[in-house]
C-alpha cells in the first residue's frame, strides 16, 4: 500500500524518475540562490528576473522551435541583460533598482509573449509559461545537473564576499573588494538556476522552488550556512511529494510542487524558531540576565 | 608632530553639489582628532573620502597611514542579517585572510580576546540581531581592534548609545593613542569633544577652523559655522574656483 503510494510512480515510470531527479538537483542548487536572494533582499527583483528570461526563451523558441539548448541559451542572456541593463539604469539614472527592475520585466514579459504567440500554439505558451517537469528528457536533466553542480562549487567560492557584500558592503568596499564584482557573479549564477528552473515550473513559478524554501529557512536558522542546509532538503521534500500528488490526483506538477513549497513556508511561520507566529504568541520565562 | 593625513583643496561632490567644499587642512599623527559640524556639514563624507568611498572627489587627500580602519554609522550595516558575533569581528582579520583564505587558530583566539576587550566574553556564537544598540557597536569596535590599523576613522561612534558604553569606547580610543594610533572621530557632543580630543576640525561644507581644540570651538566659530550652514543653497551657480584636472 505504501509501496503503491510511495515507491510506485518513481519504479513504474521512467519520467516520473527524471522529474525526481532534476527536482533533487533544482532543490539543491536553487534554494541556496534562493537564501542570498532573500538576504539582499531581492526576492522580488529575483521574480521579475525569472519573468524576463522570457522573450529570450520565445526567441529561441522562434529560431529553433520546442529546442532545449535554443530556449535555454536564450533565456540566459535575456536574464542577464535584464540585469546588466536594471544595474546600469540605476545606476546612472536616479531610479531605484527595484524600479527599473519593475519597468524591464514588464517590458520583457510583453516581448516574450508577442513572440511565441507569432510562431507558435496556446499549448508552446503554456509550455513555457509553466513548465513541463514530466517532460523532462536526458539533456534537460543534464542541464539542470550542471546548473546545481556549477551554483555550489560558485556559491562556495564567492561565499564570504557576497556574504558581507549582503551584511556590510561599506565594508567590503574598505577592503578594497569591488562588491559589485560578486553581485553580478551572484546574479548570473541566478539566472542560470532560474534557467534550469523553468523547463521544470516555467518562467511564471521557476521561483518557487528557489525562494519559498529559502523563506521558510528564514524562520529556522541563525545564520546563512545553516539557512542553506535547512532549505535544501525542504525544495526537494516539496519537489518529491509534489510530484506524487499530482500522479495520484491528476493534477498538474508544477503549480502542485510549489503549492507544497508553500505549506513549508506556512509552517515555518506559524511553528519556526524564529520571528515566526508561535515565538511571538509563546511567552517563556524571561532569563535572570 | 607630522601629519598622518593632509587635505589640499579637497571638494567632494553628490551630483555636482559640494559636500565637501575645497578644505584644506592637516590632521596630526597619533593624536585624536574631532571632526565637528552641523548636519549635512560633510563630516561623513569627508570621512568617506578618506577611505576612497566617496563618488568623485576634486583635489588631493595626502596619507601615510598604512592601514585605515573605518567606523560606519550603523545604519550602512543590515543588523537583522543572520550572522554570529563571532564571525562579524573575525572579519577584522580580513587582510590576513581575504576572501577566500581560512581563518587561523589565532586570528580565533584574538577575536575572543577583542570581544572581552570591549566588554562581550561570552556572546560569541550570538546572532547580531538579539544585541543592542550599545553592544552592537562594542561588536564593531571590537572589529576595529582586530584591523590593527595606524588611522582609525569613527563617523559618530556615540550617536544613540548610553553613557556607560561610551565611557568603555572612549577607553578604548585612549589606549589607540597611548600605541599611537591616529584617530578621526565625527562627534557632535561638544563637551565630550573639549574634554577627550585635544584637536579638531570645524566645518561646514567649507573649512571653518582646525587646530587646537579649545581655540577652535570657540564662541565666534560656532556662529559661523551655524550661519554658513543656514546660508546653503540648493541652487547655487557653477562654483568659481578653477576646477582641477584630476589625474
Amino acid at each position: 500500500m505504501l509501496f503503491d503510494i510511495l515507491i510506485a510512480p518513481f519504479a513504474e515510470f521512467g519520467f516520473m524518475r527524471r522529474a525526481l531527479v532534476a527536482s533533487l538537483a533544482l532543490a539543491v542548487g536553487g534554494s541556496s540562490i534562493g537564501v542570498f536572494l532573500i538576504l539582499r533582499r531581492m526576492s522580488l527583483m529575483g521574480d521579475a528576473l525569472a519573468h524576463a528570461l522570457l522573450p529570450g526563451a520565445a526567441l529561441g523558441f522562434l529560431l529553433g522551435g520546442l529546442s532545449l539548448p535554443a530556449m535555454s541559451l536564450g533565456g540566459f542572456l535575456a536574464g542577464i541583460a535584464t540585469a546588466l541593463i536594471s544595474g546600469i539604469v540605476a545606476r546612472f539614472s536616479s531610479m531605484r533598482e527595484d524600479a527599473s527592475f519593475a519597468a524591464a520585466y514588464l517590458t520583457a514579459m510583453a516581448l516574450g509573449v508577442l513572440i511565441v504567440s507569432m510562431r507558435g500554439s496556446a499549448v508552446d505558451l503554456m509550455n513555457i509559461l509553466f513548465g513541463a517537469i514530466l517532460a523532462v528528457d536526458d539533456a534537460a536533466l543534464i542541464l539542470v545537473v550542471s546548473t546545481a553542480t556549477a551554483t555550489l562549487v560558485g556559491l562556495a567560492a564567492i561565499y564570504r564576499p557576497l556574504v558581507v557584500e549582503c551584511f556590510n558592503p561599506g565594508f567590503l568596499a574598505a577592503m578594497g573588494i569591488r562588491g559589485a564584482l560578486y553581485h553580478y557573479l551572484f546574479l548570473a549564477l541566478a539566472v542560470l538556476n532560474m534557467v534550469a528552473g523553468f523547463q521544470a515550473l516555467g518562467t511564471l513559478m521557476a521561483l518557487g522552488l528557489i525562494l519559498l524554501p529559502a523563506v521558510a529557512a528564514s524562520f529556522w536558522a541563525r545564520e546563512v550556512w545553516s539557512m542553506t542546509l535547512i532549505a535544501a532538503p525542504m525544495a526537494f521534500a516539496s519537489a518529491a511529494v509534489g510530484l506524487l500528488v499530482s500522479f495520484h490526483a491528476g493534477l498538474p506538477s508544477g503549480p502542485v510542487i510549489v503549492l507544497c513549497a508553500s505549506l513549508f513556508f506556512l509552517g515555518s511561520l506559524l511553528l519556526g524558531a524564529r520571528a515566526s507566529v508561535r515565538a511571538r504568541l509563546s511567552r517563556p520565562a524571561h532569563l535572570r540576565g | 608632530m607630522s601629519a598622518a593625513l593632509r587635505l589640499v583643496d579637497l571638494t567632494v561632490t553628490y551630483d555636482r553639489h559640494p559636500a565637501v567644499h575645497h578644505v584644506s587642512a592637516e590632521i596630526p599623527g597619533a593624536e585624536m582628532t574631532a571632526i565637528v559640524g552641523p548636519n549635512g556639514a560633510g563630516k561623513s563624507t569627508l570621512l568617506k573620502a578618506l577611505m576612497g568611498l566617496a563618488p568623485r572627489i576634486e583635489g588631493r587627500i595626502e596619507c601615510t597611514a598604512r592601514r585605515i580602519a573605518y567606523l560606519p554609522q550603523q545604519a550602512e550595516i543590515d543588523r537583522s542579517f543572520p550572522i554570529s558575533v563571532l564571525d562579524t569581528v573575525l572579519l577584522g582579520r580580513w587582510a590576513r585572510f581575504g576572501g577566500f583564505g581560512a581563518a587561523s587558530r589565532s586570528d580565533i583566539h584574538d577575536t575572543r580576546h577583542a570581544l572581552a576587550a570591549v566588554g562581550l566574553a561570552g556572546f560569541e556564537r550570538r546572532p547580531i540581531d538579539t544585541l543592542s544598540v550599545g553592544q552592537f557597536q562594542r561588536v564593531l569596535f571590537a572589529r576595529l581592534l582586530l584591523q590593527d590599523a595606524d588611522l582609525v576613522l569613527l563617523d559618530e561612534p556615540f550617536a544613540a548609545i548610553d553613557s556607560r558604553t561610551v565611557a568603555d569606547l572612549m577607553e578604548v580610543i585612549k589606549r589607540w593613542r597611548a600605541e599611537r594610533r591616529t584617530v578621526v572621530a565625527v562627534l557632535h557632543d561638544l563637551d565630550q569633544v573639549r574634554r577627550d580630543f585635544p584637536n579638531t576640525l570645524l566645518m561646514a561644507r567649507e573649512l571653518v577652523d582646525a587646530g587646537p581644540t579649545r581655540e577652535v570651538l570657540s564662541t565666534e566659530n560656532l556662529r559661523r559655522a551655524r550661519a554658513m550652514a543656514e546660508a546653503w543653497d540648493e541652487r547655487a551657480d557653477a562654483c568659481e574656483a578653477p576646477m582641477r584636472l584630476s589625474a
